[in-house]
């Protein structure tokens, strides 16, 4: 018992330490795959700091939503963070959530920024609301889709008992890699990377997420920036546990065990990290009408597994 | 069970009562206090009565020789207690927004019968007597929707719900026709144990889905319902939205799976396809609509389209064999029922309370209203983000067993719900998503942002009896969200009459956690959720404001160096909705856009005007109101012929019918 919450407390805390350097190495790698040096992989960590120590200035007519908002996204999010196995599976509290409430979590948080975007009542905040609700009206049907095909895999919902489910099956499935593909361009739609978004866009016509967050400053812009890297690293989590468990440790493992788990975490990390700064270097930005047709290939290869499952009699 | 007749012959006595006491003063306290005291004593007699067997009465009514029969069972109960905790909430809501009621003799008459009659059909036990009610229903809700009866669209919306109504009340009627066989008695236990032919059987349960779900609101039979809503004072609103809707739901729950006997697995195909269609499509009906009641309409035809995807799910279960299955998939349904009534009577009154505030209710001419009413801009943002499917609120609780209940279907032998069920999830999750967006929008434009008109920057907040009632829902579908356990234990006795199955006690569950199978396969606990996610944020404010900073300055925001933003500057309903209609709208609704530039040189401004067309009125209804009306014009001639060609036609007619007859015989 002990150990077990001394576990999920660590996790909680290795997600918010490590967060911002993930977001720290794929612009460093981002930046020598370009060629230039690129800023130092704890600046992130020092943005963080500056931000925390300066004043906010909010807009004249924001409400007490606009204040509040930030806290409650961080909170969410991290929360469904927590929840995603990193290095062990059988969390304590993973069956407080399952991934249907994970991904209900960061709806709740999406939610949440749309409605603070739009509290300013300025342009900024009122384009990159509407996009966003655009762009989540079908990625989070895509993410239901996979979320549906990998537990009908797995006969389960709970994500520690599908990836210990996931590290025992052998063989590869159709189904699994649709839902693979389908739940990369999620991951891509939701974290705001190209070809979706921008991260490090502001010019005004390709906004999305860099527009809904235009009028926040100072400990309120940092809260939501370690949000957004907690949504990357939680993506990559997911991704690495459902697809790619090995290393995962159960409850009770050793300390050697402990060590190498955590240690092929991270190289699944960084391997995540580098693919998806070549990915960004190599495709340019998508025209945001285009978006729909990425995303609906993503709903459509979730409904195809999911189908093919249900034909196949949960095979 | 008597004291159930009581209180709804009570509620009648009020009607009558309010008749004489109209005229005065302190009427509308009296009839809204007396209707609010009788609906919470008829909330907890139902609240109790459910875990027990269900109980009987007669009454020398209705028909002579069969008296009206009346019963409580635990369905029963179940929907009395979701029709009065709605009529209650709207009760003491109206306690203070019917103050500012014009004409209050045109409502007070009507509002306990109409809650009289929701009462007698959930509690009515024969075919006749449900008719009656359901018909009483019907016309005591026409009436309040004719409250404001000198607005030409009222008149309209009047118009067109009794068509509907007369149309869904002529559908039941030949249901029960059916179901009561040729010898006809009409009490539902004969009904009960008359079996139907598979065909007349499949023939009654489309009439049963046309009746009901022509008052629910299913997608195509829902066109009276956006325009008749919203035309009823906000209380009725709520009541007609949150509560109606479900006696509906009641109607074909009753039919579906108990007076219709063992389902055949294809009766779950219409309500799986019109559920899943009326889900999706409603929602972005309700993403186009830019008055706050009319979106609120649409969304309650998404909620009762996600209602009928359980029901259908649960009548495959059933037909199947699968009572588990069976069991979580009814479940749902009826806490999603309870759910919408919970939140949708918040919207409702949110709504109300805005157009008292600013006699506004079109979006594009409010926002900003938070400033000025902070309690009723919370209540609303609690009750959107729960209609939105979102923890840790109910509506996440109901809709994630719905999704549940979609895993176990694989174990459906039939080829073609497999291939439909993993559709209709489909929809479902589109569904919650666009509900996500539409209250974003509902929310920010209508609260957030800065005032368009100046009445919206008068707003006041509402009275405290509206701020009540408007606090109170909001906080239900929290507590029923952080323990839905509670409710799902408590919807048992109900489930299980009817599927022969139940879930697992949820009481014994450690923790407050819900689990609809088994616990390996999934399980959700919002309270703990809901907890970390308070701690952590918590945490974080504290932690940042003792060791980070804490100073705040205003500043006017960020205008890209152009000062003098007009403030229709800010996105609209429509711009906000923009990007989901240019993708989704094309198709559904044939949307474009025109803009009309004007030539270099010209001063006049530019405009952009936009099109929708309905598909559902453009290729039924108006067809069909077209044919009625030419056909209308032709027997028109036969007002104007001679004497002695009429008499000639009753020669001819007569002359046909005696050869008939001697060719029959």
């Amino acid at each position: 018992m002990i150990s077990a919450l001394a576990t999920q407390l660590g996790q909680m805390l290795l997600v918010l330490a490590l967060a911002p350097a993930l977001t720290g190495v794929t612009r460093k790698m981002k930046a020598r795959l370009q060629r230039r040096i690129g800023p130092p992989i704890l600046q992130p960590y020092r943005d963080l700091r500056r931000l925390f120590g300066k004043d906010v200035v909010l807009a004249d007519n924001s409400s007490w939503l606009f204040r509040v908002a930030p806290y409650l996204i961080f909170a969410a999010t991290w929360v469904a963070a927590a929840l995603v196995p990193t290095f062990q599976t059988g969390l304590l509290f993973s069956w407080a959530g399952d991934l249907i409430a994970i991904v209900a979590l960061l709806g709740a948080a999406r939610f949440l920024q749309a409605v603070a975007a739009l509290d300013t009542g300025t342009s900024f905040g009122g384009i990159g609301a509407s996009r966003e609700i655009m762009i989540a009206s079908l990625a989070e049907p895509a993410m239901i889709m996979v979320v549906f095909t990998v537990a009908l895999v797995a006969g389960s919902t709970q994500l520690s008992t599908i990836a210990a489910f996931m590290a025992d099956m052998g063989g590869l499935r159709v189904s699994l890699a649709m839902a693979l593909v389908a739940l990369i361009i999620v991951a891509l739609a939701e974290n705001a990377r190209i070809p979706v978004d921008n991260p490090s866009t502001h010019l005004e016509v390709t906004m999305v997420h860099e527009a809904m967050v235009l009028e926040y400053s100072g400990r309120h812009l940092a809260m939501i920036e370690l949000a957004s890297s907690l949504k990357l690293l939680l993506y990559i989590s997911i991704i690495a546990c459902i697809f790619f468990p090995f290393g995962l440790i159960t409850d009770g493992a050793g300390l050697s065990a402990h060590a190498i788990s955590l240690a092929a975490y991270l190289l699944k990390v960084i391997v995540a990290s580098l693919l998806l700064a070549t990915l960004e270097t190599v495709i340019a930005k998508m025209r945001v009408f285009r978006v729909p047709n990425l995303l609906g290939i993503a709903l459509m290869l979730g409904l195809l597994g999911t189908l093919l499952l249900f034909v196949s009699g949960g095979m | 069970m008597p004291i159930v007749l009581a209180c709804i012959i009570g509620l009648l006595v009020v009607s009558a009562l309010s008749l004489i006491l109209v005229r005065h003063r302190a009427a509308t306290p009296v009839v809204y206090g007396a209707c609010l005291t009788i609906s919470l004593a008829l909330c907890v007699a139902s609240l109790l009565s459910i875990g027990q067997a269900s109980s009987e009465a007669v009454l020398p009514l209705g028909l002579p020789w069969l008296g009206a029969h009346f019963r409580l069972d635990p369905l029963a109960s179940a929907f009395l207690a979701i029709i009065n905790f709605g009529a209650a909430s709207a009760s003491l809501y109206a306690l203070g927004y019917g103050r500012h009621e014009a004409e209050p003799a045109r409502v007070l008459p009507f509002y306990p019968a109409f809650l009289a009659a929701m009462n007698l059909v959930v509690v009515a036990d024969d075919a006749y007597s449900f008719l009656f009610t359901w018909e009483l229903m019907s016309l005591a809700s026409w009436a309040l929707v004719m409250v404001r009866h000198r607005a030409a669209k009222t008149a309209y919306a009047g118009f067109v719900y009794l068509i509907m109504a007369s149309f869904g009340t002529f559908a039941l009627l030949f249901a029960f026709g059916l179901l009561a066989g040729a010898h006809g008695d009409y009490a539902f236990d004969a009904i009960r144990a008359h079996h139907l032919s598979p065909g007349l059987a499949g023939l009654a349960l489309v009439l049963a889905i046309i009746g009901a779900g022509s008052k629910a609101g299913l997608v195509p039979l829902h066109v009276w319902l956006p325009l008749a809503h919203p035309a009823a004072p906000s209380h009725v609103s709520a009541l007609m939205s949150g509560v109606m809707t479900k006696v509906a739901i009641y109607a074909f729950i009753r039919i579906a799976f108990d007076l219709m006997g063992d389902p055949s697995w294809w009766w779950s195909l219409p309500a799986l396809l019109l559920g899943g269609v009326t889900a999706a499509i409603g929602v972005l009906y309700a993403l186009m609509e830019t008055d706050l009641k009319r979106v609120l309409a649409y969304s309650t035809i998404e909620n009762v389209g996600i209602i009928f995807i359980a029901i259908g799910l649960a009548l495959a279960f059933k037909a199947n064999g699968l009572a588990g299955a069976a069991a979580l998939a009814l479940t749902a349904a009826l806490f999603h029922a309870l759910n919408h009534m919970l939140f949708k009577s918040a919207l409702f009154f949110g709504a109300g309370t805005v157009i008292v505030a600013t006699g506004e209710q079109d979006m594009k001419r409010l926002g900003g209203l938070i400033h000025r009413m902070p309690v009723s801009s919370a209540a609303f943002l609690a009750a959107s983000m729960a209609i939105s499917a979102l923890p840790p609120f109910n509506g996440f609780a109901s809709e994630w067993m719905i999704f549940q209940s979609i895993l176990v279907s694989p174990q459906l032998p039939q080829m073609g719900l497999k291939l439909l069920v993993p559709a209709v999830g489909v929809l479902l999750a589109l569904a919650a998503a666009f509900a996500a967006a539409c209250f974003v929008r509902a929310f920010g434009i209508t609260y957030l942002g800065r005032a368009r008109t100046a009445a919206a920057a008068q707003a006041v907040e509402a009275d405290r009896w509206s701020r009540a009632a408007i606090l109170v829902c909001p906080a239900l579908c929290l507590l029923a969200g952080l323990f839905p356990g509670i409710v799902i234990d408590w919807l048992q006795p109900a489930v299980t009459a009817l599927v022969a199955g139940h879930m697992p006690p949820q009481a014994s569950i450690p923790w407050l956690s819900i689990v609809p199978v088994s616990a390996s396969r999934s399980s959700y606990n919002g309270l703990l959720l809901f907890g970390f996610v308070v701690a952590a944020a918590c945490l974080a404010a504290v932690v940042i404001h003792r060791f980070a900073s804490r100073t705040v300055r205003k500043a006017p925001f960020w205008d890209c160096g152009y000062p003098g933003l007009g403030i229709l500057a800010q996105y609209s309903a429509t711009s906000l909705a923009q990007p989901i209609r240019r993708v989704f709208a094309t198709v559904a609704f044939a949307a474009h856009e025109q803009v009309e530039m004007p030539a270099p040189g010209d001063p006049r401004p530019a405009s952009l005007r936009r099109f929708l067309r309905d598909p559902v009125w453009d290729f039924m209804y108006a067809p069909l109101a077209s044919a009625v009306g030419a056909s209308a014009t032709l027997l028109n001639h036969i007002q104007f012929f001679t004497i002695r060609r009429y008499l000639s036609f009753v020669f001819i007619a007569l002359v046909a019918l005696l050869v008939v007859l001697a060719l029959w015989g």
